[in-house]
């Protein structure tokens, strides 16, 4: 086994781990998180398996590189996104509205619901 | 018991993968020597820049495009609902602490150095690795160095220049790369002038994305009320 190989093997392992948080938690910035590992998995299997045969192979390396900068961006967005739900709702799961009644939290990452809901303007 | 199910999936998962990549055969398509065989022509010396720039320089493009889509998507998300109009103002909330002196004397200090880095590491991609990503990665951590140093304020709405300037390296690259429709096909630049325009192209692709990427960051770091 090629210390390549091992690379691509690593990448799956953090691709499945990344995918089971995707999954599991509940959230979001941990959700964003994880998808980040998945990405990156990803990208390792693509530059190792490029270079299994010994000699690297630029093309999925210059891909590697273009999807890093996406991923950066879209976790960018993902970002924005989740503080706009807070900002609107209080709420920073992936949970619906049923799921929230079971009062489920994450230990350590729930913020403190504010008073306020939708429609109505910032008072400070 | 979700829980246990997930774990299960992905060890399945996983262990299917590594079994599929370690009696994969070899690769069908070799697109090295074809790479080799369009360097001499491609305008710069190493192929990871030729790849982006040159022979997939489609694929570079678009990104740039889905890189100001991202930053578009950021700056609506992050507006304010008591905020109408008047896009074109940086808000810079007065801020009541200081920065810590250790981090301004660092920043005062880093700033002029990352950004000489951020050029040599532009000029180097040419021939070794390196290149614009790399030097806006550079320039938009000094940025954000300079956030934290209370230098650079968060803005809640980028400027007219700032907007201008993000969208400046994508105009540039679409317009070189529009440059040869007259004669050939998108993108296919003369060989005579390729390495020129590619560092055009870089140059202004390193202003940009380091604006996208340190706008990304200060766009978020401006908290309406997040956290209260």
């Amino acid at each position: 086994m090629s210390s390549a190989l091992l690379y691509a093997i690593a990448g799956v392992l953090l691709f499945a781990a990344g995918a089971a948080g995707v999954v599991m938690l509940d959230h979001l910035l941990r959700r964003v998180l994880a998808f980040n590992i998945m990405g990156s998995g990803a990208c390792l299997v693509l530059v190792g398996l490029a270079q299994r045969s010994g000699i690297p192979d630029p093309v999925p390396q210059a891909m590697v590189l273009t999807g890093i900068v996406v991923a950066v961006a879209a976790t960018g967005l993902a970002l924005a996104l989740i503080r706009r739900l807070h900002a609107q709702t209080g709420r920073v799961d992936g949970k619906g509205e049923e799921g929230r009644d079971k009062g489920e939290t994450v230990a350590g990452l729930t913020l403190p619901v504010p008073q306020a809901v939708a429609g109505q303007g910032r008072d400070d | 018991m979700k829980r246990l199910a997930v774990l299960t999936a992905a060890a399945a998962f996983a262990a299917l993968l590594i079994g599929a990549l370690l009696d994969l055969p070899a690769a069908t398509l070799d697109l090295r020597p074809l790479l080799a065989e369009a360097m001499p022509v491609s305008g710069v010396a190493h192929p990871v820049t030729a790849v982006l720039l040159n022979t997939r320089g489609y694929d570079t493009l678009l990104e740039i495009a889905v890189l100001l889509v991202a930053l578009l998507g950021v700056v609506v998300a992050s507006a304010r609902a008591d905020v109408t109009g008047d896009p074109g103002r940086t808000l810079a909330p007065p801020v009541a602490t200081s920065a810590d002196p250790m981090v301004s004397a660092l920043a005062r200090l880093v700033t002029p150095l990352a950004v000489i880095f951020a050029i040599y590491v532009l000029w180097a991609g040419a021939h070794r690795p390196g290149g614009a990503f790399q030097a806006a990665a550079i320039l938009a951590a000094a940025l954000v160095l300079l956030h934290f140093a209370r230098i650079v304020p968060a803005c809640a709405a980028p400027s007219r220049g700032l907007r201008i300037a993000a969208v400046a390296g994508f105009a540039i690259f679409l317009a070189i790369a529009a440059l040869p429709l007259a004669g050939g096909a998108l993108l296919q630049y003369p060989p005579a002038a390729a390495g020129l325009l590619i560092l055009a192209i870089e140059s202004g692709l390193t202003v940009s994305l380091a604006l996208v990427l340190a706008g990304l960051f200060l766009l978020l770091a401006d908290d309406p009320g997040g956290r209260r």
